[in-house]
């Protein structure tokens, strides 16, 4: 069933707003606590080996020290499969910067200055952290959703490519790259006698709430989980990491003080995951009338030996064009590296840059304007699934965008157009994010005679504006108005909600809602419409969706971008970004813009600026900081126009959304990069784009 | 960070006197760049003696035209200052070019010229530098060393100098005023950084303790024709991979004179001499400048990960005559 | 450890505090005197949200002995505006979305607030033409001018293209 939108739609203000912009909306380490304590952790110094001692007197003995934590006296946690989470359990080290201890102190200037003192001695391991071509290590990732297949084959992809009359064979890599939230990653713990209360900054408290629960061998109801604002995450606060249980440790040895926890800018760097860097080799044969004829799409990606997670870059290709000859295939080597994880698009962000540069690539090769290319080559059924989709509107996006944004007319030729020393030129690229939807979400609903509704979920507002968004969902599922709805998310008290991630949160907790509402109004039927004096409470799961078996259901896009590039010193400015979606139903305007605009803005970045340096001597992010790590600062974003087009679908879910947080920044960069090669002439392949790849050679 | 004490002295050799007795203390201006690196256990001063409110925070013309900035001039004050932007425009754009608003507000003249360099393993105490630890080796040499020095490096350290301010200071000839323990100094500017050699620990010849009370600019009535340009891997709010001052003065079409600085390319704020005097009376055109800026690079010694900083330096230092002299500021 | 007492007039109100001298003007206000409004985001002066009002000027608080600014009077966008009450910036704010987890907010907000006192003042920017504003006039603002301006306060949610004509609604009033 779908609801019939009335509160949906509207632009509405954050209701969270006016505590943001005063900062008096508290976030995780910003929660009140008694007599807190300090925690600052100890990190090891070498990438691989055995810690031969670890000397705590001076560190013990300094005034204001309460405890010194290391694996000789933390609680023994159970052996659970995320060896990142499995910390401080022994003596072996399996990244350098991984967390072998903390001291707990009453200020935090103490702590930090008497981790300084714990002396450790090391026998140190050779490491093996090159992630190259010919390993013989290899591996194929682990599937994790069914949409998302490892490795696909169709028809005869090397005939089809020797035949083909134009070929493209190019090789792109995209860098490290971290989340880098302002907010850092911030937990208050209290272990009182028996149960775990935190205060953390997460993407889901019942993810955190799980794994502690498992670690610690607690049922679920002793671990509270409290998590109510959330100063940005972009995936790094999606699974839970290190060092939600060296603060966990860390407070089984104060029992009922709270500890409070930061990490630091440049642990941030090691400890809660990363974009890792991929090299992608694309192929692509055409024929002369332009069509596609063979597609191969290889990619191969470090993980760390303590816990796979692939960032499965070629996982959108199988949804994008129609080419009889398909293949992608992905690669994974295990290295001691700090374990990568999640980020904003993860795959698709990565996996579009390079296919939507070698797609400008072959337009060119074809003599073809690159939209035109595009839609002679736009799928009319999934292409591996072979389902129709639920919409597709990749079309309509690049048609409305091309309109909008002036394309018509464009001149292909490269490096010719000039004003004042820069170098101009445009770009497109598309974009796409499937409509995921995470298991295991249930909302309550109450109402009370004064016709006010409390609607209770686990759920998250991570900056994508929840606190708003959901109780227009609930206003339109209840059909009221919005002003009687009292949203309460951040908290494992409420109904289990699935992460925030994955563009699924609307999705997934929406669903629930509805089903919800749903049973509320059957509830006031069996009362006789009226809402009974000690109220009506009703609770629901997130149903199953029966339309998933029966069509691929994917948000599309198309990223336009205009640069100038520095004829003589190679500097590039993107002047002007313009982004159109089909992202169905638009929940809150205001607030989904916001999230295109980040998502695009943060594609800039990954174009421009971002690169985590990895020294390998080291094993260690050198760039471990926010002056070294550049993201974009509001200097680098030019004019960027945000559009949508009108999209009905029926089958996604009874809000008809399509999610909206993670395919802003999918394509970004190709179009930025596609638009340099139009100013230039010269093809970048490599991320970031870096005025030394654009400096002339003479 | 470790524990420290904190003092302030009631006049210039109070502060002076108070350091002289802790040979492990060091002076606290802004604290924009000894705060960060005490934070990261670089910086280990047992006493902070705290100079901000205590040398003079004035900008004044002397008498015979030259200009002195007092030591305590925060970064801002000195870019806005409207003497200074008449007669030295660069040391406002240079200036303006740096950090941020906030980091300017705090950050003094004085702290400004003796900020460390940014090389990421100076920053960071678990990997081995000589700067930080002399012996301990260069971890930039076989490293990262995208941002590093090209110029008159050594085997030792290739780090660089990350002050704006004080490249547009070597080109305008400035003269920096102490007051130390063995009394007052006038040093020029060109002279007060050194190249790493075999030390690369002291950055500058400063002794221990001796105090920068002021910085003076040279009457230069032909430095309203300046340019500062800086070239940084993002749009704003970054160090220099590479800048360029000139100040340029032309009759005719020919180049009575010059002054030039480069930034970002070596372990002091580098006066670029070869390339004036390349180009002094000579004719002001894009081929003397790209000759002279050929000049002055013929000296350069990059690494395999910078070397493309021969050319930025080169395209940078000549893009920035010809819209000096074209008008273009 | 090294103890020293400090005053500080935040946001109207008058403390005196006992503080290490290690600490911050940053942790002094959100560990010592539970005003966390401005945020701590890097703590090295390289992301702008730590920004309040030192004696009237934009800093990062977190580069900032507390010791080394005693009797310093400190405005946070708590400050900006009486108690539940909001700054005609703040509204701007909310009005474009300027913002999504905001974190970086409060700083955004202080900085921008103390950037148009400055360029009232006629301090130029990076970006300044040559002769703008020169001899004391205001500085005139357009986009590219507060986008220089601004760059002091990173955002990753990346509501820059917001914050602009938010500051931008402010400067024309
Ligand atoms: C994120 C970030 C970005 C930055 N970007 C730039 C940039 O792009 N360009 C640029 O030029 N700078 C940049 N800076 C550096 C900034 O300009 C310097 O940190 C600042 O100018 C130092 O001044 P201060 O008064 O705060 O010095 P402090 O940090 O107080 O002191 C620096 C050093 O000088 C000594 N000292 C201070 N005053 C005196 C004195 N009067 N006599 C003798 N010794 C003294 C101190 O003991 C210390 O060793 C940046 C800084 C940060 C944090
Ligand atoms: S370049 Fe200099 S500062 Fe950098 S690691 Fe080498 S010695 Fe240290
Ligand atoms: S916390 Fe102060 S600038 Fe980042
Ligand atoms: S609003 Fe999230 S960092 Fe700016």
């Amino acid at each position: 069933m779908t609801i019939t939108p009335r509160a949906m739609g509207v632009a509405v203000d954050r209701f969270d707003g006016a505590a943001k912009v005063r900062g008096e909306a508290r976030y995780a380490y910003e929660q009140p606590v008694d007599r807190p304590l300090y925690l600052y952790p100890l990190t090891a110094a070498v990438a691989t080996g055995r810690i031969a001692d670890i000397d705590c007197g001076a560190a013990s003995a300094e005034p204001g020290v309460v405890a010194v934590l290391t694996y000789r006296n933390a609680t023994r946690t159970a052996a659970i499969e995320d060896g990142e989470l499995r910390i401080l359990q022994s003596d072996e080290v399996a990244f350098r910067g991984q967390f072998i201890g903390g001291v707990v102190a009453e200020t935090s200037e103490i702590a930090r200055h008497a981790v300084s003192l714990v002396r450790v001695d090391y026998e140190e391991r050779p490491h093996d952290v090159e992630l190259r071509e010919g390993r013989g290590d290899l591996r194929v990732p682990r599937e994790v959703q069914p949409i998302f297949p490892m490795d696909t084959a169709e028809g005869d992809v090397d005939a089809a490519l020797a035949s083909a009359p134009v070929r493209v064979d190019q090789t792109y890599t995209t860098a490290w790259n971290n989340h880098n939230p302002i907010e850092p990653h911030t937990t208050i713990a209290t272990w009182t006698g028996d149960r775990f209360t935190f205060y953390l900054s997460t993407q889901g408290v019942n993810g955190i709430q799980a794994a502690v629960a498992a670690l610690f061998e607690l049922g679920p109801d002793r671990v509270r989980v409290i998590s109510p604002y959330v100063g940005g995450a972009f995936g790094s606060k999606a699974r839970p990491h290190a060092d939600v249980v060296l603060a966990a440790l860390a407070a089984r040895l104060v029992p009922d003080r709270p500890v409070k926890f930061a990490l630091t800018r440049q642990q941030m760097f090691s400890q809660v995951g990363y974009r890792p860097p991929t090299v992608q080799r694309v192929r692509l044969g055409a024929d002369a009338g332009g069509r596609l004829v063979a597609l191969a799409h290889e990619s191969i990606e470090p993980t760390s030996k303590l816990q796979e997670f692939a960032e499965h870059s070629t996982r959108a290709t199988p949804t994008m064009y129609a080419a009889p000859n398909r293949r992608t295939r992905q690669r994974l080597a295990a290295l001691d590296v700090p374990t990568p994880t999640i980020m904003r698009a993860p795959g698709e962000a990565s996996g579009m840059f390079a296919l939507e540069s070698a797609m400008d690539e072959m337009a060119i090769a074809c003599g073809l304007d690159p939209i035109e290319f595009r839609i002679r080559n736009d799928a009319q059924r999934h292409p591996h699934f072979g389902l129709p989709f639920s919409s597709r509107n990749l079309v309509a996006c690049l048609r409305e965008g091309a309109r909008r944004f002036g394309w018509d007319g464009r001149d292909p030729t490269p490096g010719i157009r000039r004003t004042a020393g820069w170098l101009v030129g445009t770009g497109v690229a598309a974009a796409t994010y499937p409509v995921l939807r995470l298991p295991g979400s249930m909302a309550t609903i109450r109402v009370g005679p004064d016709e006010r509704y409390t609607v209770l979920i686990a759920a998250a507002d991570i900056g994508t504006g929840t606190w708003t968004a959901l109780s227009q969902v609930a206003a339109d599922a209840l059909g009221v108005r919005v002003e009687q709805i009292d949203l309460r998310i951040g908290d494992t008290a409420y109904p289990k909600a699935s992460n925030e991630g994955g563009s699924s949160g609307i999705t997934s907790w929406g669903s629930a809602i509805c089903e919800a509402a749903d049973r509320l109004r059957d509830e006031l039927a069996r009362h006789g419409g009226a809402v009974p004096a000690d109220g009506l409470e009703v609770t629901a799961a997130m149903p199953e969706n029966p339309h998933i078996s029966r069509y691929a259901m994917h948000a599309f896009g198309a990223q336009f971008a205009e640069v100038r590039v520095h004829a003589e010193i190679g500097e590039v400015r993107v002047r002007r970004q313009l982004g159109v979606f089909a992202v169905g139903r638009v929940v809150n305007p205001k607030t989904a813009r916001s999230q295109l605009l980040g998502g695009m803005t943060m594609g800039l970045s990954m174009a421009l600026h971002e690169q985590s340096v990895f020294d390998p001597r080291f094993a260690q992010v050198v760039t471990q900081d926010l002056a070294t790590y550049h993201i974009a600062s509001n200097a680098d974003v030019g004019a960027v126009e945000v559009h949508w087009i009108d999209e009905d679908d029926p089958y996604v879910n009874p809000m008809g959304t399509k999610g909206v947080g993670e395919i802003g920044i999918v394509g970004a960069a190709a179009a930025i990069a596609n638009a340099v090669h139009h100013a230039t002439g010269v093809r970048v392949r490599d991320l970031p784009i870096t005025l030394d790849k654009l400096l002339p050679a003479a | 960070m470790r524990p420290f004490r904190y003092e302030r002295a009631n006049d210039v050799s109070g502060a002076v006197a108070l350091l002289a007795g802790t040979p492990n203390g060091a002076f606290l201006g802004g604290g924009t760049n000894l705060v960060d690196l005490m934070r990261l256990d670089v910086a280990r001063p047992e006493l902070l003696v705290d100079v901000r409110r205590l040398t003079s925070d004035r900008i004044e013309e002397l008498p015979d035209g030259r200009v002195r900035v007092g030591a305590a001039v925060p970064n801002s004050d000195l870019a806005a200052d409207p003497l200074i932007r008449a007669r030295y425009p660069a040391v406002s754009e240079a200036l303006l070019s740096g950090a941020s608003g906030q980091l300017r507000n705090l950050a003094t003249t004085g702290g400004n010229l003796l900020q460390r360099t940014r090389c990421v393993y100076f920053q960071n105490v678990s990997t081995p530098c000589n700067k930080r630890d002399p012996g301990a080796g260069c971890s930039a040499i076989d490293g990262h060393h995208w941002d590093l020095a090209i110029l008159g490096a050594s085997e030792a350290c290739v780090a660089t100098h990350p002050s704006d301010l004080a490249v547009a200071l070597v080109a305008l000839d400035a003269v920096v005023l102490t007051e130390g323990a063995d009394g007052e100094r006038r040093i020029p500017i060109t002279e007060l950084h050194r190249l790493p050699d075999r030390e690369p620990h002291r950055d500058t010849i400063l002794q221990h303790g001796e105090l920068i009370t002021a910085v003076e600019l040279p009457p230069l009535p032909w430095a309203t024709r300046s340019r500062y340009r800086k070239v940084r891997d993002r749009a704003s709010y970054a160090f220099a991979l590479v800048s360029a001052v000139v100040v340029l003065d032309t009759a005719d079409g020919v180049v009575r004179d010059v002054r030039i600085g480069l930034g970002g390319v070596a372990h002091r704020p580098w006066r670029a001499l070869v390339a004036e005097q390349a180009l002094r009376g000579g004719p002001a055109t894009e081929e003397r400048f790209r000759q002279a800026a050929e000049a002055e690079l013929a000296a350069a010694r990059p690494l395999p990960g910078n070397a493309f900083k021969v050319r930025l330096a080169r395209n940078t230092l000549v893009r920035t005559l010809l819209d000096v002299n074209e008008g273009r500021r | 450890m090294v103890d020293v007492e400090v005053s500080l007039r935040v946001d109207g109100t008058d403390h005196r505090l006992t503080v290490d001298t290690r600490t911050s003007v940053l942790d002094a206000l959100r560990e010592r005197l539970g005003n966390t409004s401005p945020k701590k985001g890097c703590d090295h002066g390289q992301c702008g949200a730590c920004t309040v009002l030192l004696d009237g000027r934009r800093v990062n608080s977190c580069l900032a002995l507390a010791v080394a600014h005693d009797g310093a009077t400190v405005v946070t966008a708590a400050g900006l505006a009486p108690a539940g009450q909001l700054h005609p910036m703040q509204a701007c704010f909310i009005r474009h979305d300027a913002f999504q987890c905001g974190y970086c907010t409060p700083g955004q907000i202080v900085s921008a607030v103390a950037m148009l006192a400055e360029a009232a003042a006629g301090w130029p920017s990076a970006v300044t033409a040559d002769g703008a504003g020169r001899g004391g006039g205001a500085v005139v603002l357009d986009d590219d001018e507060i986008r220089e301006r601004m760059s002091g306060n990173l955002c990753r949610c990346a509501a820059y293209a917001n914050i602009v004509p938010a500051v931008a609604e402010m400067a024309r009033r």
